[in-house]
């Protein structure tokens, strides 16, 4: 058994423990907003906050998360606002890849609350949108950062 | 695909009244149909589509499969308007699988060819006007006055002078026995109160919260979870392998043969996984010489065949033979992946009484008709249901998951979702065609286009999926865009040469013209250049006689500061392009860095006559992802083969367009044509051959292969 804390709530699970977290999220806790991609880390759409920091929960072990806070879109509240924005600006099109996209931005706002153009492509290329809705996900982190509407 | 349905024959279907009554509930299993008989009581069920509850909420049906393109909030609001609904109270419900949710203009259950409102616009609104007017007589009735003194709006039918007032909830109770209407008067656009709004979307909340459930979130108590082993060369099959070894691993439950695969069906997907590793499968079939360079030189032996006539008027050979100015080019495209983010999956369960089925899919049609073939099952007793879908671009067309999820249900006896593999998706896709084609053009000494002899090299897909629409052995769309070029061209002829390979082709975003406007628009261009004519200028004198796709054109080059000057190494190019029944011209800007060879596009202008516009908001969004899409492909995307099999198997050897390479994207609306036109695709085919006459622009370099990957541009370099 692990022991797991998920969004504020504390888990026992029974798991091997180089499972990897997207797995044990999706199958045994039933949280499915963080997805599965490629199972490689080089999609992003199941990132997960460990700690505050934007991780890949598909690569990640669960026994990695002992012990430390993971946040999945779940468990970022309705009036987040990224949340906010993600809907003011209407950025998700199929939304497969969205909870990814927010997770990773949360963590960057969490390292920069007001990122710079550069800082918002270099922490985001690494979630990747097949609907291309990118120019709406800087809006929607440059709107819940408070640095206006449209890029 | 099954005979048409008739205008009228939908009607009657949409119009049938409360006879018809069938109200479908959504359950944390799937959907629930309810006959008139035990249909909640007291709602107002006046056609399939929609569903008026006493608690005012209106339910829409959506028959078409929300993959981001937006349906289930613009064709909601075809109904919602007509209907004079307060769009607070409309919800929607994905139809499940039913001949009643037919396309009327296909006559099966299908999403694509940017068709959903093209198909709709009309019948939905129709469905929310007949709805209309029997509230209103319904009210009219019950206060004995004429039905014209009264009138809906917002949810409320009130009479026109006295204060008296139902609201839509309140008339589900008074309509019984108020019959159809035998024609429903349609809003005048300027009536609409909906229509043309930038209306919120209505999947974006639970796309947000992380509650939107895809096909691959589906979950059935006593489920079991499958991963399948599939074939490493294309078209061969397992001959043998060992269940041992997987069948220790904790978990793993059953192992299965199908036709093209072994399937590992577990408790978890990765036991499943760890199972499929250890399955010491040998394979037999495939051609281990089929690769890239085999692929090329067939086509090219193809290129020298002279095909099919697929369009020729006047005699474009001898304007060429004639001409003094003139210009032959060969184009070569290749095989690309959907890459679709959520990977192909399915959920099935076979009881000796029922099929249920749950899938991400764009044709609920065919997905209906391999469950009642696998299943044994009679049509009423086979229930297909459309989750979201995470991203489709005509890969979820296809029902090859659909059809292993179904056999391992009858094989286990159990819910059984199928899971493919970021690498089962990209090896066993159902590829854009490669093309190779080849024009021969010529000018006059005004800079006018005389001729132009096209040819187009490509596999049918067509010939697999709908054969009957083959004509004369031309797969319409293997030609669409150049067999009906825009452009005013006296002498014209397209041939086709259809090449089969082992190397299965789909349906791609925008199908024929992903490669098509890459060869038209090139050309264009090259050919502005010979005539010494700027490539703006020279397409408007070649659409004298469209005025909406001139008007298209113009507005795109205009917003695009077109021909003011850019910093050296920087560039500008343009394409037009007409697919779908919209016209959409775009203007790209590109920096090329001389080391790295990389091509990076800073802004793309858009300028797009779609005709009437639902939600503007969905359109822009919907050009912005197709510039995002095409783009991907214009720079980035090959299908790698080499030894029989597909190389290309994730995101390491096969990327898409990430967001530090995205451009600004500005979409602008042109009110033009009068019919509504598709909105799905025709944002791609323009981005890749206007990013290309941008990179000539900056550059002088000429591309007639994609993609511009930084080691053709860097090749293309040292020649210049």
């Amino acid at each position: 058994m692990i022991s797991l804390t998920v969004n504020g709530k504390k888990y026992q699970v029974d798991a091997a423990p180089d499972s990897k977290l997207l797995w044990v999220l999706r199958e045994q806790l039933g949280l499915t907003g963080a997805k599965f991609g490629c199972g490689i880390g080089m999609c992003g759409a199941c990132t997960v906050l460990v700690d505050g920091k934007a991780r890949r929960s598909c690569i990640t072990p669960v026994s990695a998360v002992k012990g430390k806070k993971v946040v999945t879109i779940e468990g970022l509240p309705e009036n987040h606002p990224l949340k906010v924005a993600w809907i003011a600006e209407q950025v998700p099109q199929c939304g497969y890849c969205q909870p990814g996209q927010m997770m990773q931005a949360a963590g960057l706002l969490n390292e920069h609350p007001k990122p710079t153009e550069s800082e918002i492509d270099s922490a985001m290329s690494g979630c990747l949108c097949r609907c291309g809705t990118y120019q709406r996900v800087k809006s929607a982190i440059n709107r819940a950062a408070g640095k206006g509407k449209k890029p | 695909m099954s005979p048409k349905m008739s205008r009228r024959e939908f009607l009657q279907h949409a119009l049938a009244g409360t006879g018809i009554a069938v109200a479908v509930t959504m359950t944390p299993l799937g959907y629930r149909v309810f006959s008139a008989a035990d249909a909640a009581a007291g709602e107002f069920v006046p056609s399939v589509w929609l569903t008026i509850a006493p608690n005012e909420t209106v339910t829409v049906m959506v028959a078409k499969s929300e993959m981001g393109q937006g349906v289930s909030t613009s064709l909601p609001m075809l109904v919602a308007d007509e209907l004079e609904a307060n769009w607070g109270s409309v919800r929607f419900v994905f139809a499940p699988a039913d001949d009643k949710f037919r396309d009327p203009v296909w006559g099966t259950q299908a999403t694509g060819g940017s068709t959903s409102i093209r198909h709709l616009y009309e019948p939905l609104r129709l469905a929310g006007a007949a709805a209309r007017e029997m509230l209103i007589a319904a009210a009219a009735r019950e206060w004995k006055v004429p039905a014209e003194e009264c009138l809906a709006a917002n949810g409320v039918v009130r009479h026109k002078r006295k204060l008296k007032s139902f609201s839509f909830g309140q008339l589900t109770s008074m309509v019984a026995g108020i019959a159809p209407p035998a024609k429903p008067k349609l809003k005048t656009p300027q009536e609409f109160r909906l229509i043309g709004k930038e209306i919120p979307r209505l999947d974006v909340p639970e796309k947000v919260s992380g509650a939107a459930i895809f096909g691959m979130d589906v979950k059935v108590p006593g489920m079991l979870v499958a991963a399948v082993a599939h074939p490493p060369l294309i078209g061969a099959h397992p001959a043998s392998y060992s269940s041992a070894a997987a069948l220790k691993i904790k978990g793993v439950r059953q192992i299965i043969k199908l036709p093209k695969g072994v399937a590992v069906c577990a408790d978890s997907l990765p036991a499943a996984r760890g199972g499929v590793d250890v399955l010491k499968i040998k394979w037999e079939g495939g051609d281990p010489k089929l690769d890239n360079a085999s692929l090329d030189a067939r086509f090219a032996k193809a290129l020298n065949e002279s095909g099919i006539k697929a369009k020729e008027t006047g005699d474009p050979a001898t304007a060429f033979n004639a001409a003094a100015k003139k210009l032959e080019a060969t184009f070569s495209l290749p095989y690309l992946a959907h890459a679709t983010m959520e990977p192909m999956n399915c959920t099935a369960h076979i009881t000796a009484e029922r099929c249920e089925v749950w899938a991400p899919t764009q044709n609920q049609t065919g997905v209906k008709a391999m469950a009642e073939k696998i299943s044994g099952l009679p049509a009423d007793k086979v229930l297909v249901n459309t989750t979201y879908l995470g991203g489709g671009f005509g890969r979820r067309f296809e029902t090859d998951v659909v059809e292993e999820a179904l056999l391992l249900a009858k094989a286990t006896g159990k819910p059984v979702k199928v899971i493919w593999a970021r690498e089962d998706d990209f090896r066993n896709d159902f590829y854009r065609p490669m093309n190779l084609s080849r024009v021969a053009a010529s000018l006059d000494s005004q800079g006018k286009i005389t001729g132009w002899q096209h040819k187009v090299v490509c596999p049918s897909i067509f010939a697999r999926v709908f054969p009957d629409t083959m004509k004369n052995g031309v797969d319409q769309a293997a030609v669409e865009g150049v067999a009906n070029l825009d452009y005013d061209v006296p002498n014209l002829s397209v041939n086709y040469v259809r090449i089969d390979t082992p190397v299965p082709v789909g349906f791609w975003r925008s199908v024929g013209s992903s490669h098509n406007a890459f060869v038209v628009e090139t050309m264009m261009d090259e050919l502005a250049y010979l005539a010494g004519v700027d490539p703006v200028e020279f397409r408007l004198s070649h659409l004298g006689g469209n005025p909406n796709a001139y008007a298209v054109v113009k507005t795109a080059s205009m917003r695009a500061g077109w021909g003011k000057p850019l910093p050296s190494g920087k560039g500008r190019g343009f394409a037009f392009h007409r697919s779908f029944d919209t016209n959409v011209a775009m203007v790209a800007e590109v920096a090329v860095d001389r080391k790295s060879g990389r091509v990076k596009v800073s802004r793309v202008v858009c300028a797009v006559d779609c005709g009437p516009v639902v939600n503007p908001e969905i359109v822009r969004s919907q050009i912005e992802g197709a510039v995002c899409f095409g783009l991907s492909a214009a720079l980035k995307e090959r299908v790698e083969i080499a030894a029989g099999g597909v190389v290309s198997g994730n995101f390491s050897n096969y990327d898409l367009l990430r967001m530090n390479e995205a451009p600004r994207i500005e979409v602008h609306l042109v009110k033009g044509q009068d019919k509504p036109g598709g909105i799905g695709e025709p944002g791609v085919p323009p981005i890749a051959p206007a990013v290309a006459n941008a990179v000539f622009a900056a550059i002088g370099a000429r591309f007639r292969e994609l993609p511009l990957s930084p080691k053709a541009i860097l090749k293309a370099l040292k020649k210049t």
